[in-house]
């Protein structure tokens, strides 16, 4: 039954699009950030995932490893003290020094900021300008008296203003004719960073123009049905790791800290603020340390910044039930799970799943300050079982918190309310067809268990009927009401239970059923589902049986189609298999056969009596020496193939037989000629003589 | 008086048969016991089979069939060495005799195969 339960809700919850609960930031990300940051080789490879780690690990609130902190901060002295090191490493090792304070000499800042001035004024691509004044900036925070201002501060800003391009987004260098989003956020942030370095003011027009391009950008963003806005990211280039996760975290970060510096409020749309953190949000845990630190950064620049900080609101469960009397809860916090500041949550309309029309309500829900917890007493008088859209809107106490926070006007929450469904009258019978009399009635307690059973045949009918009644006495139509019928020999027949109103009724017409049922008679089981969603009591049960008698199946009917095969007999092992040998043939008593060898002897013992009586004799034997040689090499031969024969018979095969028969018959040919010959030609003499 | 004529009939058929059958020559006569011999010989199989029954089928067969051939081809033998056949007058006897032994040889080959 969980499993039916299981596919149901999957498939609610596909119905439901337009809204979607977003949570803030949990332990989930924390026990996730842990285990994706872990060093595989005891140290991180890379300054670079240093950084990322310690700075995700620093916003999550997680302890940083005090084992690591001695070997980084060497790799950071190492890079720092180092005349050669590249721009990139210098940015990298002293964002890794901002988190770590590591003990460094103050010389080396004193002989790195000349060089990065430098940097900065040959500065050719976007990163280099990036890496250049980010590190100033950066330095800059850590140690006043080294001189990090930037004298020309315009022409730098002119510059890598002149990357810019008419959307909105970015180049990473003049000879690149692409542009991106996260190239975009990438220059926001070196604005941002030249703007704290300029040693006067910067031409206003110049932040203007940067407030224009920003709102352009803006523009850009695309729109899921469920109210995150990202930025999609269509260059993938050499930089690898490009998503709309990381375009959108970019731009959320240069938007941040470019509106940390810029005097003015930049007075950016709220909703797209917000939509932005429901995007990184709705991102869930990600499955990669990159990803991970895309977001919680993104989140953190969002949690304090000037533009306004995105609440969110979150159910801690979405299913209600009618029968526990579950509360309404709502809660609201910053991105990174902050408390929020004082406000109203106040539940303005419903919306039924199955009608478009809402039911309006303006209530404000109640706050418990233990928990942080806006919560609604009882939900409204006629809320029945089923799903709903609440729509929820935050109202700030203080007004000059309505600058600060991006509420995004109404939240849209989809809510399932449950609850036990009245099921009774529950009756099962078998009708006679003409006249409809009842001829068996029974009755059903589709709480408990039900064994009944019942016999029908093919004249007749069976009647099942049953009530569905929610808790506040309205019908409920669930998702699957079905009647199960399978015949022993397994093979099955489910029937869908129509209703009217409350009121669930299935007519089984065996007469029009008999070709269905293959004209099979016997015991049917009888199962009864009735299943949905928000029904807590959604059930699969046997009734019972029946056993039905059905006339014989004529010629042409068609048979019942193969039951599945069971997997595991397939593939298990085969039955052993016995063979059977013939019985041998009854063999008579040796005596008899030893008894009848000799008598099969005994005519060639009278032959040869016979012949001592016709006085046979061997006279015509050649006498002479080479013809008696002949004649007894004859005799040989023919008992060399006599033996031979025997020999086949007892070991040999066909083919070394007939081979030997054909030296031997050669021979025998050749000295059966000579003696033969040799004869005859003595039996002519006498003839003659 | 009828009965005792019969019987010398008999006698006297049998012993005219008997005088004319004495100037039959001798390799003729060894020809004749031969067949007698392996005729029975193939009667005394038969008797075997009718009393044990024809379980090695193919071995009574062959058995039969060595015995009735070899008489067959006895017979032909004699056939032709049989002076007073006019057909075979220019057949020399020797020559009857091989092709007796060849055929022998040949049917023999053939039921050793069939023995089994």
């Amino acid at each position: 039954m969980a499993k039916v339960l299981g596919f149901l809700v999957l498939a609610l919850s596909v119905l439901i699009c337009e809204a979607a609960i977003f949570k803030p930031i949990s332990d989930s990300h924390r026990s996730a950030a842990l285990e994706l940051f872990t060093p595989a080789h005891g140290s991180l490879s890379s300054l670079e995932e240093t950084y990322e780690a310690l700075r995700t690990f620093e916003v999550l609130g997680i302890k940083k490893q005090p084992d690591q902190r001695a070997a980084t901060c060497a790799t950071v002295v190492d890079t720092l003290s180092s005349p050669t090191s590249a721009l990139k490493d210098l940015f990298q090792a002293l964002r890794v020094n901002g988190l770590l304070n590591c003990e460094l000499n103050k010389k080396t800042f004193a002989g790195i900021a000349p060089r990065l001035k430098d940097a900065v004024k040959s500065a050719s691509s976007l990163l280099d300008y990036y890496y250049s004044v980010g590190s100033l900036v950066l330095i800059k925070g850590l140690n006043s008296d080294v001189d990090v201002h930037l004298e020309s501060a315009d022409s730098v800003v002119r510059a890598i203003k002149a990357l810019s391009q008419s959307d909105g987004r970015w180049r990473y260098s003049s000879n690149n004719p692409e542009s991106s989003t996260y190239a975009a956020g990438i220059a926001l942030e070196s604005l941002a960073g030249v703007i704290s370095l300029a040693s006067s003011e910067i031409d206003q027009s110049l932040v203007s123009m940067v407030r224009n391009d920003i709102s352009k950008l803006l523009d850009g963003l695309e729109k899921y049905d469920d109210g995150a806005y990202y930025f999609d990211e269509k260059l993938a280039d050499a930089h690898g790791h490009q998503g709309p996760l990381s375009a959108s975290s970019a731009v959320v970060r240069g938007i941040t800290a470019f509106a940390a510096v810029s005097a003015e409020n930049l007075n950016l749309p709220g909703d797209k603020i917000l939509g932005l953190a429901k995007f990184l949000l709705g991102a869930g845990v990600p499955g990669n340390a990159k990803d991970l630190y895309y977001q919680i950064e993104a989140l953190a620049s969002l949690e304090n910044n000037r533009v306004s900080i995105p609440l969110i609101l979150s159910l801690p469960t979405s299913i209600l039930s009618l029968t526990r009397k579950d509360q309404l809860k709502v809660s609201v916090n910053t991105v990174l799970g902050a408390a929020a500041p004082s406000l109203t949550v106040k539940l303005k309309q419903i919306f039924s799943s199955g009608s478009k029309d809402a039911s309006v309500i303006d209530q404000d829900l109640k706050f418990e300050h233990e928990n942080a917890v806006h919560y609604l007493d009882a939900l409204p008088k006629d809320i029945d079982v089923g799903s709903y859209i609440f729509t929820f809107e935050i109202v700030l106490h203080d007004s000059e918190h309505k600058m600060i926070y991006a509420t995004g006007g109404r939240t849209k929450v989809p809510i399932y309310v449950t609850g036990v469904i009245k099921v009774d009258n529950a009756e099962i019978s078998v009708l006679d067809s003409d006249l409809g009399n009842i001829e068996t009635h029974k009755k059903l307690d589709l709480a408990g268990k039900n064994s009944i059973s019942l016999s029908a045949n093919h004249l007749q009918k069976l009647w099942l009927s049953f009530q569905l009644t929610s808790p506040l006495g309205h019908a409920l139509k669930p998702h699957q009401a079905f009647l199960k019928l399978s015949h022993e020999s397994k093979v099955e027949h489910i029937f869908v239970v129509g209703n009217s109103g409350k009121q669930f009724e299935l007519i089984l017409d065996f007469l029009g059923l008999v070709e269905q049922f293959f004209y099979l008679s016997g015991r049917y089981d009888i199962q009864l589902t009735v299943g949905d969603a928000v029904m807590e009591n959604s059930f699969l049960q046997p009734l019972g049986s029946v056993a039905l008698d059905l006339p014989e199946a004529p010629e042409k009917a068609a048979r019942p189609p193969p039951q599945a095969v069971d997997p595991s007999s397939r593939f298990g092992p085969k039955a052993e298999i016995a063979h059977i040998f013939r019985a041998p043939e009854k063999r008579p008593p040796s005596n008899l056969s030893y008894a009848f060898l000799a008598l099969v002897l005994s005519p060639f013992v009278g032959f040869l009596v016979g012949l001592l009586r016709l006085r046979v004799n061997l006279k015509n034997f050649p006498t002479a020496s080479a013809p008696a040689a002949f004649a007894i090499l004859f005799h040989l031969a023919i008992a060399a193939v006599l033996s031979l024969y025997s020999l086949f018979w007892l070991e040999l095969n066909l083919f070394t037989t007939l081979k030997a028969l054909g030296f031997l018959g050669i021979f025998l040919l050749f000295v059966g000629h000579r003696t033969l010959s040799h004869l005859a030609s003595t039996s002519a003499k006498l003839k003659s003589a | 008086m009828a009965k005792s004529s019969a019987t010398k009939d008999a006698q006297a058929l049998f012993h005219s048969l008997r005088s004319a059958y004495a100037a039959t020559p001798t390799n003729l006569k060894i020809i004749d016991l031969y067949v007698i011999f392996a005729i029975s010989t193939a009667l005394i199989q038969v008797a075997y089979m009718a009393i044990v029954g024809t379980f090695p089928f193919n071995s009574f067969l062959s058995g039969v069939l060595s015995c009735i051939g070899t008489a067959v081809l006895a017979v032909c033998l004699r056939i032709q060495v049989n002076k007073e056949n006019k057909e075979f007058k220019d057949l020399p006897p020797e020559r009857a005799f091989a092709d007796f032994v060849l055929c022998n040889l040949v049917l023999h080959l053939v039921i050793m195969n069939f023995l089994g």
